[in-house]
């Protein structure tokens, strides 16, 4: 007997054994977070998660995050366009270079972070130079750390939705006589949103969990640079419950990002 | 079947054949020292292969609680120790081998001008210590509390190696570490004392944990810590007396 999945009227048989395997996947996923509901006190959970570190920290992950995912907006955005639908000598090696953070481990970020913009790093130096300004320790390099991380994902599902759209609307309007700026203001833009949309969902959702890049670069310090991830990790061992309340927090924000996120993920990351 | 032939992979390889594995759980403060003692262990004890797993001391006690596999336990302060402690888990009675004691690791030639503690509160200084939960970081409270100097710091950082790098590296001014830590950074830091420092020392506590391999082994390091030789070896890193 075989068990049928009925996806646009079309009946696919898969066969039987693959549920073993797929099983033990989702159960490598779903089991370590049932383990930590069953271990959350869950009778002092409000009182946990809205202790003065806890929502500072909160405060502070919103905010670093949105700033973040802006950030990948204005700069991830213009550079999925030119790797869609430009081509130049040595673009075969920017696109591997553009998707590096998502292969590096963040603390490497981080220190790379670290010793270009702290303040003996070549552009810390000329920065602090100029205006006075000192990156490491500020919220500044929290956001910077998060963008790192996570412009590659708006990258590659901005680049998939423009290159799945095809050109064919925007060659049309450009022989009716649209400049390049309208044509992709008006057809392209509009086209590529959905994909656009859970590209910024995802870098959203990457930029609030960024640990290793952030204590590396930022430091820790409550309402500055502490965000939620790495209050997690401070109180892991002398305060058990907090850490664990906090850690659910971020499973459940996570969870709502990816739900809304996927309606519209298949299409963008193809 | 593929996967399960990998995670035996990963998890099989033990130690060299025939010999005992003694693992001993030490704080990272102690990296130098204890990796000079089990060189000479080794020596004394052929046959014997001791593995040294340095991290903060509220790590290792979180991991020997949740049932992590050791054999020896030293601890960089006694809250640290109590936790295994009051877990059962101390087979004998933790004993003070060492102490040490904060103080302000500088850029070399001290550009700062760094004198003492105070002047760590000077504007536009930046200071980075260790996290409170940390025990370098609870002696830098205590510190704080018998000077009523309250530091304003720009980071605190989950252990002491990495206050000391942020000096080292020139990220920051100062960073309140362990004399041994400024000892071993060798040129990298210069040191400034802190008088108030003697009040908050540091003991170092060391006990065999219960349902251990190799209780003898276990015990014979342990002899090996408290021993005279092991005091001359934590004397020359800059360690007190306990």
């Amino acid at each position: 007997m075989t068990v049928s999945s009925h996806r646009h009227g079309v009946t696919v048989a898969l066969p039987r054994w693959l549920w073993i395997p797929a099983g033990i996947g989702f159960a490598l996923i779903a089991l370590p977070v049932v383990g930590l509901i069953v271990r959350a006190d869950l009778v002092r959970l409000p009182e946990l998660v809205t202790s003065e570190a806890s929502l500072a920290a909160l405060e502070l992950s919103l905010r670093t995050a949105s700033a973040s995912t802006v950030l990948c907006l204005l700069f991830g955005g213009p550079l999925a366009a030119v790797l869609a639908r430009s081509s130049f000598p040595g673009l075969a090696l920017v696109r591997p270079l553009v998707l590096l953070p998502l292969v590096l481990p963040p603390v490497v970020g981080g220190l790379a972070l670290l010793y270009t913009l702290g303040r003996t790093g070549f552009a810390g130096r000329l920065l602090e130079l100029w205006t006075g300004f000192t990156v490491p320790f500020t919220t500044v390099a929290v956001v910077l750390a998060q963008t790192f991380v996570s412009m590659p994902f708006l990258v590659v599902s901005l680049e998939g939705a423009l290159r799945t759209a095809g050109q064919r609307y925007e060659s049309v309007a450009a022989t009716l006589g649209a400049s390049p700026s309208v044509v992709f203001r008006r057809i392209t833009l509009p086209l590529v949103l959905p994909g656009l949309g859970s590209g910024l969902v995802l870098a959203f959702a990457r930029a609030l969990g960024e640990f290793g890049a952030t204590i590396a670069f930022a430091g820790s310090l409550q309402g500055t640079t502490r965000t939620l991830p790495l209050l997690v990790y401070q109180e892991r061992e002398t305060d058990v419950d907090a850490a664990i309340a906090l850690s659910l927090v971020l499973v459940v924000v996570a969870v709502v990002v990816i739900a809304v996120a996927r309606p519209r993920g298949a299409e963008g990351l193809r | 079947m593929a996967g399960a032939v990998a995670l035996l992979v990963v998890a099989g390889c033990g130690g060299p054949g025939g010999g005992e594995t003694l693992t001993v759980s030490a704080a990272a403060s102690l990296t130098d020292t204890f990796t000079e003692l089990e060189t000479r262990f080794e020596a004394a004890h052929p046959g014997v292969e001791v593995r040294l797993n340095f991290a903060g001391s509220s790590d290792l006690a979180a991991q020997i609680v949740s049932g992590a596999p050791a054999g020896v336990f030293a601890s960089a302060d006694t809250a640290q120790m109590r936790q295994v402690v009051d877990a059962g888990l101390a087979a004998g009675e933790p004993r003070v081998f060492a102490t040490n004691r904060l103080q302000i690791a500088v850029r070399p030639g001290n550009p700062e001008g760094i004198r003492g503690f105070a002047d760590l509160t000077r504007p536009g200084l930046t200071t980075v210590v260790c996290a409170p939960q940390v025990p370098c970081g609870a002696a830098t409270t205590r510190i704080e509390e018998s000077t009523g100097v309250v530091l304003t710091p720009v980071s605190e950082e989950p252990d002491v190696r990495s206050v000391l790098s942020k000096v080292a590296s020139g990220e920051a001014d100062a960073g309140l570490v362990y004399v041994t830590d400024v000892a071993s950074a060798g040129d990298e830091v210069d040191g400034v004392d802190v008088p108030e420092a003697d009040t908050a020392r540091n003991g170092y506590s060391i006990t065999t944990i219960a349902g251990a391999e190799h209780p003898e082994t276990a015990a014979a390091f342990v002899d090996l810590v408290r021993s005279a030789e092991g005091a001359a070896v934590f004397e020359a890193a800059g360690f007190g007396a306990p």
